[in-house]
């Protein structure tokens, strides 16, 4: 039996049809910006890798509401670790203020998991393995949080681009990111790379009620070894709060020679 | 000549550091400072003094490291006291030069070593002799000389320890607070052993990381750091007494979110039967509360030693509970709060512990610290120290 179909209903039956190929494009291109995110953040990456090793002295200054400063003096070395299922190793070693000079902190990152993290107390030479599931507290009383400090790894989020607009004098993809990790303080965060050399210049932190908490402008940047752009000086301003931080780095060095051995547990008793 | 053997081996280290001519950093820091214990009951024995005991105390550190595989460090140690003439002393903490090779290395003079993962007692960590008169927290530690070969492996850490020369332990002197109800006399120490303090003791470590856990094995034999006090003859006074024992140790750390699970264990012989001690405990975090940057850290433990009551050295931690909290603020001044509570469960007798400290501008610190004790009949420490609850005041600066 053959169902007849009347003109109208075969009309409107043309018009379903037509609305849902209007709306398949659409999903295609949000794939596309989910794509374009990943591939933008993933040359940024790049243009990082074979660093190898490297170490750098900071200088953190903390700014609380009324203008009173703070400063803090550290070294860091980091070691690039090849296997993209973990990240980075650290060793951060305090030399200032003076009563926390020799403290250390040793971090293994893991991209999804919480980093391994050791801390490592002079006065009593002890060490002791501490929990780094507060990625969202404070690094040392500043405005970066760990999750800040700890390495930008590229599979710890998930990315969409959002548009191109002019950044000072560089043009800049603007690419929104949302921590797949765990315990991260912020719903999502913004970030400004420029076109010509893939670094980012601006990241913007929405907290976990989605309202804009910090903004962390990343200044004098500098080339090393005809390869690594650094940023020589982070300037985290915290909204709400009305604090700041600053880092400035200095004597950065790459390939200095450190490997796995460097950044063992037992190496915090004899890191002066 | 302990003496010559000392100031030889200080000058042959600093003397390194001018000898190599090759890249050399060297690092000189510290800290001196003032303390004032207060006291504010009267004295239980005739002798000790009452009040205020003022102190001041100086710890320079100069620390050298000449290319990448030497490094020398000397910490000596002094401090002058008002009132007790046992707490005025000097010593040497650390002296020594480390060399450091591709996956081994080995250190050669005094050297402070500290092995644990609890916070109510220290139990595992043998090493150093507790410098007792310092503080009674048990955790400033005298020099032990050493030679202490290292290997690392990526199945782990091995350290082993020759220790040839022995530290006896201090304690008040005659006129001085928190002491026994008898004066000791340290200076008629004896030992099981006829070699006495120049017995050669050794210890033997292992430790390793896997993912969550972190763990450590310990051996040691040797002569034991904890006297045990025995009578004179005349019965007027307490002489230390320092058996030979074998002791092995466990430490034990599981690592999740915002939990730490600790133990401690040992077994222990060579006074009276061979026992067990432990500490077992939690700690909890909690990140970030009153929507501030600070932290508050819950602690509980509980402490076990099976010792024979007479033929090992007393302890007062043989089943008790600890609770203690830990409040950082994470401002700028680094402030922190830990309040600790100790209650044995077969008597009444603990004790409450907090301290406070604070960075004052950009090189000073304040320490607060309160020591109330929980007396029992039936608790010798507590028993000697009932009329000993004091607080402490100390500003240090660091350079």
């Amino acid at each position: 039996m053959i169902t007849q179909v009347s003109s109208k209903t075969f009309l409107l039956m043309v018009i379903d049809i037509m609305l849902i190929m209007m709306l398949l494009p659409t999903s295609t291109s949000a794939d596309e910006v989910i794509e374009k995110g990943y591939q933008l953040s993933q040359r940024s990456d790049q243009s990082d890798r074979g660093f190898t090793s490297s170490v750098a002295q900071l200088t953190m200054v903390l700014r609380n509401a009324t203008g009173a400063e703070a400063t803090r003096m550290l070294k860091i070395s980091t070691l690039e670790v090849a296997d993209e299922n973990l990240g980075d190793k650290s060793l951060v070693l305090f030399s200032s203020p003076r009563d926390i000079n020799g403290t250390a902190l040793l971090s293994h990152a893991k991209i999804l998991d919480p980093d391994d993290q050791w801390l490592y107390l002079p006065a009593l030479k002890r060490v002791k393995r501490i929990s780094s599931a507060n990625k969202s507290g404070p690094f040392v009383g500043s405005e970066f949080a760990f999750e800040d400090f700890t390495a930008n790894e590229l599979n710890k989020y998930d990315y969409y681009w959002l548009r191109t607009e002019p950044c000072g004098e560089l043009i800049c993809d603007v690419i929104e990111r949302f921590p797949r990790y765990e315990n991260s303080g912020y719903t999502r965060q913004v970030a400004w790379v420029d076109q010509s050399v893939y670094q980012i210049r601006q990241l913007d932190f929405y907290d976990r009620k989605d309202s804009h908490l910090k903004t962390l402008l990343f200044k004098d940047y500098r080339l090393h070894h005809e390869a690594y752009w650094r940023a020589h000086h982070l300037h985290m301003k915290n909204h709400q709060t009305e604090k700041s931080t600053d880092l400035l780095y200095s004597n950065y060095q790459f390939k200095t020679g450190l490997s796995d051995k460097d950044f063992v547990k037992g190496i915090l008793r004899r890191i002066r | 000549m302990q003496n010559i053997v000392k100031t030889g081996f200080v000058r042959a280290v600093l003397s390194l550091g001018y000898l190599y001519s090759g890249c050399a950093h060297a690092e000189f820091s510290g800290q001196h400072g003032i303390e004032f214990r207060v006291f504010p009951e009267n004295a239980q024995y005739d002798d000790q003094f009452n009040g205020i005991q003022s102190s001041v105390y100086f710890e320079p550190e100069w620390r050298n490291s000449i290319d990448d595989n030497l490094q020398t460090v000397i910490i000596p140690h002094m401090r002058l006291d008002a009132r007790d003439s046992e707490r005025t002393n000097v010593d040497l903490r650390e002296a020594y030069g480390l060399y450091i090779a591709d996956n081994w290395e080995l250190l050669v003079g005094m050297n402070r070593v500290f092995w644990g993962v609890t916070e109510s007692r220290h139990l595992i960590n043998i090493i150093n002799q507790v410098d007792a008169v310092d503080n009674i927290d048990e955790e400033d530690f005298l020099g032990q000389w050493m030679l202490n070969l290292t290997w690392q492996y990526d199945i782990g850490r091995f350290d082993i320890f020759f220790l040839p020369h022995f530290r006896e332990r201090t304690f008040s002197g005659d006129q001085g607070r928190l002491r026994a109800a008898l004066p000791i006399d340290i200076s008629a120490a004896r030992y099981q052993h006829d070699d006495e303090q120049w017995h050669n003791d050794w210890a033997m470590r292992y430790s390793h990381y896997i993912g969550d856990w972190d763990i450590g094995l310990s051996v040691f034999t040797g002569t034991s750091r904890e006297p045990r006090l025995v009578l004179n003859s005349a019965a007027t006074q307490w002489i230390p007494y320092y058996d030979q024992i074998e002791q092995l140790g466990i430490d034990l750390q599981y690592t999740r979110d915002a939990w730490l699970l600790k133990f401690e264990g040992l077994s222990r012989a060579g006074q009276g039967h061979t026992f067990l001690a432990s500490v077992v405990g939690l700690e909890y975090t909690l990140f970030q509360v009153f929507e501030s940057n600070a932290d508050i850290g819950l602690l509980i433990e509980y402490l076990y030693d099976g010792r024979d009551p007479y033929e090992a050295p007393a302890t007062t931690l043989n089943n008790d509970v600890f609770l203690g909290l830990r409040y950082s603020l994470n401002d700028m001044q680094d402030t922190a709060i830990l309040g600790g509570f100790t209650r044995d469960l077969e008597n009444e007798s603990g004790g409450f512990r907090v301290e406070a400290e604070r960075r004052l501008g950009d090189s000073m610190r304040i320490e607060l610290e309160g020591q109330l004790f929980v007396y029992s009949s039936h608790d010798a420490f507590t028993t000697s120290f009932k009329q000993d609850n004091h607080f402490t005041v100390r500003l240090s600066q660091f350079f």
